[in-house]
């Protein structure tokens, strides 16, 4: 592992769909800190095609602002066309993640859709990927149906699951039959073969080898199902990165030269260190937060393209990713538009517009999508599809991570075809710590109460909960950082990375309007004492600084639960932010918006005031 | 920084350009290098591999799928008819046999003993590339197709709807602010590549069909209209595909949006020449914009291609603003401040001071500019 005697500057980036970031790392001081930071527009097309251009272009900004920084005119990380790695006033390590071009797509095939198929979905979604279809024996389409989807799909590569090791193997060499029949070819280029990876019943290796040796370049691992009541998806991840860096980076263009740079200290030598899919990176470090403090999170990181939601739940700690590839601040706007439908986006807004105006700004975001709000109507209306994206992208991450179907019941695979019932969703906003929102429009908001406002109205969070920033979205390049220093990691994430907004108290339940929903008595550090009997349907923000903490007695409106229980008091100690306390008495399962505007807005007003989320007389 | 990297869309009166022309699965190229070629011409032709018909034999037969290769009269790799018998059954004492014929004309794929499932392809479908640039083959990629050179005016468009097409440039409206009428589209814009202004409607894009108009060239589109158009809304903006008779490039965006002079003025000029243009778009995962190329004659002269490079924001360089405020105006920078300013929205932004055409002076977040290339 590398020490801090070689390893004091350490440049990390994430190459992006639409922009590529930077940040240098420094040890000053006997600790790593974030220093400084630069970005530049991604380079994958044309008319540069090569990431490496973007990559120089952030880190030349890095070089300058370290420069002003140190005023010192020697500090030299690039010369405009490579990186100094391992010299001299240059920089000790290089390491990288990437979602450009579209990141790793893949797709999936399992005998049982809701067992192994949503098993194999799992280690594929855990690796980084974008899931562009799962197939399975049982999803009720017919097979050439399956064979013509195969073929149009044109993924990275393809992981196939099916079957526990030693069972039935005609269902899973069915499914290696109709991949061999669609004969389908990797998306970058047709001068290699389609990776397969298979990792299902051990008992069929022989009749997948026969069928798709030839026409694939197919890689057999450890079935990750092995038994009904275990997933195994370690080595097939660990399959699937080693594909990933091997196969779809070397076709994107310019990602050999970046391979080349990415090195640092390991075990006192300098050593190559692999290019991870930016997902992957960002679940590494989230599970080291949950784990490290003994914490259940929830995180989400909304970009241009894809909405990735991260979760640890349970005291197992079970970790659980999904993407939602098409909901998205850019790339993706218009399909949030096609998704959510205009007026759920527009019940987040406070004031009129016309729908055709509406609908040519969002496709003018989606084809020109580095554009920024400059009028604070935009901003709005930005933030409220925001919210929409968020909140569908949520909806798919609590149908997906759920608790192994299948299992500890005494019945054969193919009994389980017939089941329709799904497992439990094992994410549960009662019990959740912390909240932590990354991504362009969660991390750039003007204002952090905006960030806190989106965080509630599309999560919803229950009873008390803690809410976080990553402030200027690194937690990629740490995850990536984490691989040749956990200590460097670590250290930054706790002082520069996250940026804590503070907490939100939300009862559960239902009462009518004007009843007390939450009677909060809240001792705060500056001596002050906050008192108030809220009724429902209100929001109170009260200031509670970053580190600061409030002994509060919460006692719930008649027939809510504030997560100990209906009508029970809750005594708790409070963690403030940059943002404060937030109490939500607007009601949960359900919360609901009035449908009729001229309910609606005045209370968006109303909510958003209280909040500050945006300057008063704009409200207006 | 003095200056700073801007994405910017290419117009210009000559670029030297060249396109991969590439068949989707390995075939034959029908040209040779230093051919010269016309848009409509053939340069690589393939057959795709057939539909795939799963046919579960084992069940047909009604026996186990190890012992269905008892019964069958054909093996992998066999043409087959529709109708003809694959496999029979030995029935009661050679009597009551039963044949299991193929439902389509093709070849036996395979045949599984795990699955007893056979698969058969239906005949290859052939597919053919053009060349869809007028020029001169300077590579051949074997098995695979040509790359073809020229030299063109170009515009590169924002968005665009449809394939490939060709035609005569057919410059209908006054000017870039005008927006035409379905009444101006006529039998004489039949076949040709017209261009409308500041808008297209949808009434002018359904007289287009229904004249078979192939191309149409705009600085925008209402979202609406194309929504009523292709039936559907554009979720992700990979298009090309759609099928509706007539090509659409967009050069500004979405709404009304003056064409940018530079693109306007390039076009008149070109009125009448004949050029080929594509609506392939797709932003992100190998980005493509939609083009308008009109070659232009050339004689013994060496093509060289200009080295790819990223359009830099300078005092002095011409712009177009591509969000609210101010959208679509054509401005001339005139200051590049350092320093983070806050805009209405309090968004703390990278600026630019800029002149726009009617005299105004605005400041603009940097991100929100595009830079015209001429």
């Amino acid at each position: 592992m590398a020490d801090t005697q070689n390893l004091r500057r350490i440049i990390a980036t994430d190459c992006g769909s639409t922009t590529t970031k930077a940040i240098l790392i420094e040890y000053v001081d006997g600790e790593y800190r974030q220093t400084v930071r630069g970005e530049a527009p991604t380079t994958v097309e044309q008319p540069l095609n090569d990431v490496t251009r973007g990559v120089v272009n952030a880190v030349t900004e890095l070089q300058e602002l370290a420069q002003l920084k140190y005023n010192d005119p020697t500090i030299k990380f690039t010369d405009g066309d490579t990186l100094f790695v391992g010299k001299e006033n240059g920089i000790d390590a290089y390491v990288s993640t990437s979602s450009a071009g579209g990141g790793l797509q893949m797709m999936v095939t399992g005998v049982v859709a809701k067992m192994t198929g949503e098993s194999a979905e799992r280690a594929a979604l855990g690796a980084g990927a974008i899931v562009m279809d799962l197939i399975a024996s049982n999803d009720k389409r017919a097979n050439y149906e399956k064979i013509e989807r195969i073929r149009a799909l044109r993924p990275d590569m393809i992981l196939m699951a099916g079957g526990v090791d030693g069972g039935t193997t005609k269902h899973v060499a069915e499914m290696a039959e109709l991949v061999g029949a669609a004969d389908p070819k990797p998306r970058l280029g047709s001068s290699y073969k389609l990776p397969v990876i298979y990792a299902g019943n051990n008992k069929a290796v022989d009749a997948i080898e026969e069928t798709l040796k030839a026409k694939t370049d197919l890689i057999i691992t450890d079935n990750l199902r092995p038994t009904l009541e275990r997933e195994n998806l370690g080595p097939a991840r660990d399959k699937i990165h080693d594909l990933f860096m091997e196969h779809v980076m070397a076709q994107a263009p310019g990602y050999n030269k970046l391979m080349s740079w990415a090195m640092g200290p390991v075990d006192g030598k300098m050593k190559q260190i692999p290019i991870m899919p930016t997902p992957a990176a960002v679940g590494n470090i989230m599970q080291t937060i949950a784990r490290e403090n003994d914490i259940e999170v929830l995180g989400v990181d909304i970009g241009g393209a894809t909405t990735d939601v991260f979760s640890v739940f349970t005291e197992d700690k079970i970790f659980n990713r999904t993407v939602s590839a098409n909901l998205g601040m850019s790339y993706s706007i218009s399909n949030v538009l096609a998704t959510a439908g205009l007026d759920n986006i527009l019940r987040w807004v406070p004031f009129d517009i016309d729908e055709s105006g509406l609908r040519n700004m969002i496709k003018n975001k989606m084809i020109r999508p580095t554009t920024i709000p400059q009028k604070f109507k935009e901003l709005v209306l930005e933030q409220a599809i925001a919210n929409e994206a968020l909140r569908y992208a949520f909806i798919q991450h609590k149908e997906f991570a759920v608790s192994l179907k299948g299992g500890q019941k005494q019945r054969e695979i193919s009994d389980a075809f017939a089941q329709t019932s799904s497992g439990n969703s094992i994410v549960d906003m009662m019990t959740l710590d912390l909240l932590v929102g990354s991504g362009g429009v969660l991390s750039h908001a003007p204002r952090r109460n905006q960030t806190a406002m989106l965080l509630i109205n599309a999560f919803l969070p229950e009873g008390v909960t803690r809410m976080a920033v990553d402030s200027i979205f690194m937690m990629p390049q740490l995850g990536v950082l984490a691989e040749i220093s956990p200590k460097a990691a670590t250290e930054v994430f706790e002082k520069d990375c996250l940026i804590y907004l503070g907490s939100c108290v939300a009862p559960v339940g239902k009462i009518k309007p004007g009843k007390i929903a939450l009677s909060a008595d809240i001792k705060l550090p500056n001596g002050k004492t906050f008192k108030e009997d809220i009724p429902f349907g209100e929001i109170r923000m009260i200031p509670l600084g970053v580190g600061e903490t409030a002994k509060a007695t919460l006692t719930p409106g008649r027939g809510l639960d504030l997560g100990v229980g209906k009508n029970q008091v809750l005594e708790t100690e409070l963690h403030g932010g940059v943002v404060g306390l937030i109490l939500d008495t607007r009601g949960r399962r359900p919360f609901l918006l009035p449908v009729e505007a001229s309910e609606r807005v005045p209370l968006l007003l109303k909510w958003m005031k209280e909040l500050q989320a945006y300057p008063e007389e704009l409200l207006k | 920084m003095a200056q700073a990297y801007s994405a910017g869309l290419t117009v210009t009166k000559s670029i030297v350009l060249r396109k991969d022309r590439i068949l989707p699965l390995k075939g034959k190229v029908l040209v040779k290098k230093g051919d010269k070629v016309k848009a409509e011409d053939l340069v690589a032709e393939t057959k795709l591999p057939g539909k795939v018909v799963p046919f579960n034999m084992a069940n047909k037969l009604g026996v186990q799928a190890n012992m269905v290769t008892q019964f069958l009269k054909v093996k992998a790799g066999d043409e087959i008819k529709a109708g003809q018998v694959m496999a029979q059954t030995k029935g009661f004492f050679g009597f009551f046999k039963t044949g299991i014929k193929s439902p389509i004309d093709g070849e036996i794929e395979s045949i599984s003993k795990i699955t007893g499932q056979m698969l058969l392809r239906e005949p290859r479908i052939p597919v053919q590339v053009k060349a869809f640039l007028e020029g001169i083959v300077v590579e051949v990629i074997e098995n695979e197709g040509v790359i073809i050179e020229n030299k063109s005016a170009y515009v590169q468009g924002i968005f665009g709807i449809a394939g490939e097409t060709t035609g005569e440039i057919m410059v209908l409206a006054k000017n870039g602010s005008e927006v035409i009428k379905a009444s101006q589209v006529d039998e004489s814009c039949k076949g040709k590549l017209i261009v409308t202004g500041a808008m297209v409607t949808l009434d002018v894009i359904r007289k287009c069909q229904e004249i078979g108009v192939n191309g149409i060239i705009s600085g925008g589109v209402d979202d609406r209209d194309l929504k009523e158009l292709l039936g559907y809304d554009i979720g992700v903006a990979i298009t090309g595909h759609e099928d509706i008779g007539v090509t659409i490039v967009v050069t500004e965006g979405f709404g009304e949006i003056k064409m940018a002079d530079a693109t306007f003025d390039l076009l008149k000029e070109f009125d009448g020449k004949k050029a080929s243009m594509h609506g392939k778009t797709q932003i992100r995962a190998g980005v493509m914009r939609p083009e308008i190329i009109i070659p232009i004659p050339f004689e013994g002269e060496k093509l060289v291609a200009e080295e790819a490079k990223m359009a830099t924001l300078e005092i002095g360089s011409t712009i177009r603003v591509i969000r609210e405020p101010n959208f679509g105006h054509i401005a001339k920078i005139t200051g590049l401040p350092e320093k983070l300013t806050k805009v209405e929205s309090e968004t703390l932004v990278r600026i630019l001071e800029a002149e726009l055409s009617n005299g105004e002076k605005v400041i603009l977040p940097r991100a929100n500019v595009e830079v015209i290339e001429m």
